[in-house]
């Protein structure tokens, strides 16, 4: 079994995983990082979103030996201690969740959506947001907290 | 009203974990020893099971066991509500074994289970499992399964009919038509859907050798009811030696009530094992087990007078239930179907008849709304169709024949008695919100962009807040609907809440805490909410029908108020008084007439530290549990109005604006309100325009099986909603409540659907099916009977 050795959250991590294990797995059941959900088997939901080196990646759609070397952050490591990242505060001041389950994913992409695009419009936000599917909320309060993250993000 | 209080907006505990990560769903919980399991599932719709041969998966690497029909060797999975045909027979209730003992009869059934170290290995041995079938012809139509000759699911449902059931008065209902002025007809199809919470079903089961305990977390929205079905109808383990936790659950929408095979085959094989095993669906899984939604084929008439009053409403319905009962399909829809058909309407005299039909599909059952969505896209389609046939006003017919306010307590002819609405208020609302009235010269203006824009409408009422024990045992129930909360205030003050309800996105740890807090005058970071785990929660039904805060938050007021009513003793103790005299505000004790008073927190100090205490009368301790069984549904309502722009070129439609205006009696926290709003038409627009199950008739093969053959409603698919709440109380319970969860999923379809053809009306078109997809809207543009002027 090949070694898989990458950087999450700040901290090294190493481990063997079968070739055929996923990222999304390997950090889930290697690492008990549970935050990084898994909504589905075809690469439409975008529960699993993470960073690898810095841009937004669905961790479903990745071997976690194709992440090796690569530095990783998942949704546990986006808060500073216990104090949220502006977007989580955003998502939590908008009620921009409802179950939660799609929540890490959206967390991620919209951060990620912001980094490229500082300050994007409603309709850049819905499109950027395509590929992360939340059956609860209809949307309308993510939309707000992303314009909302967007904007404490500027500082 | 304070910052946290009643009516508050307050920002949700439950989030902080949410955001960080830190939720605990049930394929994150991993116990001791643990092994996983996958289930080999049929990949015929229809089937004889003539051998299984699984020797070579047995002595796959890493296989703890594997198990087949022949195996199991306890009960079938019940359902929990019986319908009588009109003939008085009981409905058709097959056998439901978690493993097919010989046939299969959807794509999907489960055919064995393996048990492995990992997860891969399971999965890679199951495939090492040989079954030979013998193929059968398969029914999957629901509009042709009850047709003579068809292939026959069960052989004692003859026809495949589960049960022929009716409602109403159907002499009154002839008279009513015999002299009717006209007669509007309308033929609808309620498509099938597929609920897709966002996190998939997993069960973990797990089996104590010391205490004989049985363990299952599991993704469900009522764990007491999946205890009490899995323990005392299917593997016969008593109730205090079974545990079930529904922790974290990532939304439910109705398929996480009911009691599937895997909780059962989990649970049963650790006991077999004595190992703890875990399963989760994969995405595909789920498509093919999880109970799907609707599903109906109806014909309906509507007899008016020459005024365009209703006069009488009669209804035929074909009901799919798919291959077995799931656990509350049959009351779908019956009770929670046709009992709706008076909408918001006086209609005196109405006839429903609903026939009930096995295929060889995913079992179907209560799917957010639940028949109310069903009954209300009937009404809502017949009355704008008879508007327009009656040449009337799509606003004033509905007007003409609401149920006026004063009319409340209404008794309609369809068994319920609604207590409370003002229909013509949250008309008025959802009128003006949308500017309705300026809707033509919108319809000009976008006419001159060369696009398409229509206004649809839609009044409805629904009836939650589920439900009085003794009505719906009357019914047919096998159980009773009430609610069990119990409140613990601990030495220090602070108090744990104990709810059966379950929250899995509603926010239940945020609007109970705030229900306490506000009425035990303490702060809300000193309420905590508990949920979901049978060992902690005395007893509950679960969360579904709209019925947390008005059923659930009704047995925790109960329960406040016998807290109140001996800390008022304790109190009157300290304060040298008499109970009658001594008053409870604010978080404070007070005697009447006196300046003397105690705090809330002194009280819940003295219960516990009982030095100067009334101990001859009164025990220690402070902690109180209620029951509370409604008296009635509730019945919330309202207006929704949607706008859309429909594309001539593209066929694609766009809802430019939706409203809503809902009456859902009292709100305790708008925000969350007003989200359960947006989520609910979330659901309602994937309805109308997106979402649609599809099998193939001949193989019965799912061919929407997954998220990229499924349209679910993503950012960019949805407008930003206008919604508002106008209430009336309800008049029964103690909180004024009427329930929120489902009213954006059953008010929304019509108002969309009416909308797109209102749209295409100048074209001659009269009719188009959900989902209206750009497709089918494209279709009727090119068949109409009018074309496009060109501009
Ligand atoms: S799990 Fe659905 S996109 Fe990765
Ligand atoms: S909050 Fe439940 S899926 Fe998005």
């Amino acid at each position: 079994m090949p070694t898989v050795e990458m950087t999450v959250n700040g901290k090294r991590a190493s481990a063997q995983v079968e070739g055929r294990t996923l990222l999304v797995q390997f950090l889930r059941e290697k690492l008990g990082l549970t935050g990084t959900h898994i909504g589905c088997d075809t690469s439409q939901c975008g529960a699993c979103v993470v960073h690898v080196d810095g841009r937004a990646v669905k961790s479903c759609t990745l071997l976690a030996v194709q992440a090796n070397g690569a530095s990783v952050t998942t949704i546990e490591g986006v808060a500073n201690g216990e104090t949220l990242h502006p977007m989580q505060e955003a998502f939590r001041d908008n009620h921009g969740l409802q179950c939660g389950f799609c929540t890490p994913g959206m967390v991620m992409t919209a951060i990620d959506l912001v980094t490229n695009n500082a300050s994007p419009s409603e309709e850049e936000i819905r499109h950027g947001l395509e590929g992360n599917i939340c059956r609860c909320t209809g949307y309308h309060n993510i939309v707000k907290a992303v314009k909302a993250g967007a904007a404490a993000m500027k500082g | 009203m304070t910052a946290t209080g009643i009516g508050a907006s307050v920002k949700r505990k439950e989030d902080f974990r949410f955001l960080t990560g830190r939720g605990t769903y049930t394929d994150d919980i991993n116990r001791p020893g643990q092994s996983h399991a996958y289930i080999l599932r049929s990949p015929h719709a229809h089937a004889e099971i003539v051998k299984i041969d699984t020797a070579a998966a047995q002595s796959s690497p890493g296989v703890i066991a594997v198990f087949t029909g022949a195996d199991y060797d306890k009960g079938g999975l019940p359902a929990g509500w019986q319908i009588h045909s009109k003939d008085g027979s009981p409905m058709v209730e097959p056998p439901h074994f978690p493993l097919c003992k010989d046939r299969v009869r959807h794509v999907g059934d489960q055919v064995a289970l393996v048990i492995a170290e990992t997860y891969a290995e399971a999965k890679d041995a199951a495939e090492k499992i040989d079954v030979t079938y013998k193929e059968l012809p398969a029914i999957i139509s629901t509009a042709d399964a009850d047709k003579p000759g068809k292939p026959q699911v069960w052989a004692d449902a003859k026809n495949n009919v589960c049960y022929d059931w009716h409602l109403g008065d159907k002499a009154a209902t002839e008279a009513a038509f015999a002299k009717a002025h006209h007669v509007t007809k309308i033929d609808l199809v309620n498509q099938r859907l597929v609920p897709n919470a966002m996190e998939p079903r997993a069960a973990v089961g797990d089996y104590d050798r010391a205490t004989g305990e049985y363990t299952l977390y599991t993704t469900s929205q009522n764990p007491h009811v999946i205890r009490l079905l899995m323990g005392a109808f299917v593997l016969q383990i008593p109730e205090h030696k079974l545990r079930v936790v529904a922790p974290d659950v990532g939304g439910g929408f109705g398929s996480k009530i009911f009691h599937y095979a895997e909780e059962a085959l989990v649970t049963w094989a650790a006991g077999k094992l004595h190992r703890p095993i875990k399963w989760t669906a994969e995405r595909s899984e789920s498509f093919l087990t999880d109970a799907q939604g609707r599903d109906h084929v109806s014909h309906a008439e509507l007899a008016m007078d020459k005024d365009g009053k209703f006069l009488a409403l009669r209804v035929s319905t074909i009901a799919n239930m798919g291959a077995y009962l799931s656990t509350f399909a049959p009351c779908v829809p019956t009770y929670l179907y046709a009992t709706l058909l008076a909408g918001v309407y006086t209609t005196p005299a109405i006839y429903a008849e609903v026939k009930a039909v096995f295929t060889n599909t995913v079992v179907v059952d209560a799917y957010r709304g639940a028949g109310r969505p069903e009954a209300t896209y009937l009404l809502e389609r017949l009355v704008d169709k008879a508007a327009r046939e009656m040449k009337m006003d799509r606003v004033e017919i509905r007007r003409k024949n609401f149920i006026s306010r004063e009319a409340f307590p209404y008794q309609t002819p369809v068994a319920l008695q609604y207590d409370s609405g003002d229909y013509d208020a949250t008309l008025d609302g959802a009128l003006k919100a949308s500017d309705w009235a300026g809707f033509e010269s919108r319809r000009a203006e976008a006419r001159k962009r060369g696009k398409l824009r229509g206004i649809g409408i839609s009044t409805y009422i629904e009836a939650c807040g589920i439900a009085p024990s003794a009505v719906v045992g009357s019914l047919g129930a096998r159980a009773g609907l009430y609610e069990c909360g119990s409140i613990r205030v601990h030495p220090t003050g602070s108090v744990t809440v104990f709810t059966g309800t379950h929250s899995h996105g509603q926010g239940h740890e945020t609007t109970f805490a705030q229900l306490v807090s506000d009425t035990l005058g303490i702060s809300i970071d000193s309420v905590e909410v508990s949920h979901g785990d049978t060992n902690k929660i005395p007893f509950g039904m679960g969360t579904y029908g709209s019925r947390s805060l008005a059923v659930g938050g009704s047995a925790i007021v109960k329960a406040m108020d016998k807290i109140i009513a001996k800390a008022k003793r304790i109190a009157a103790h300290l304060m040298e008084a008499s109970v009658a005299d001594v008053e409870f505000k604010n978080g404070t004790f007070t005697v009447a007439g006196t300046d003397k008073s105690v705090p809330f927190g002194t009280v819940a100090l003295t219960a516990y530290v009982p030095h100067n205490y009334p101990i001859t009368e009164l025990e220690p301790g402070l902690e109180e549990t209620a029951f509370y069984d409604p008296l009635n549904f509730t019945y919330p309502g309202g207006c929704h109005i949607c706008e859309v722009e429909l594309d001539p070129d593209t066929g694609v439609t766009k809802i430019v604006n939706f409203t809503a205006v809902d009456d859902v009696g009292r709100v305790i926290n708008p925000m969350i309100v007003e989200g359960q709003v947006h989520g609910g038409v979330a659901q309602g627009i994937g309805q109308a325009l997106l979402e649609s199950c599809v099998y193939d008739e001949q193989s019965g093969q799912l061919l929407t099986g997954s998220l990229m053959d499924y349209c679910m409603p993503r950012a960019d698919d949805l407008p930003n909603f206008k919604v508002a709440t106008q209430s009336t109380m309800c008049t029964h319970n103690p909180i004024g409540a009427k329930g929120v969860g489902e009213v954006g999923a059953i008010g929304s379809p019509p108002a969309i659907i009416n909308a797109v053809i209102d749209a295409l009306s100048p074209l001659g078109v009269q009719d188009i099916s959900m989902p209206a997809t750009p497709l089918k809207v494209w279709q009727a543009i090119q068949s109409a009977p009018a074309k496009m002027a060109a501009e």
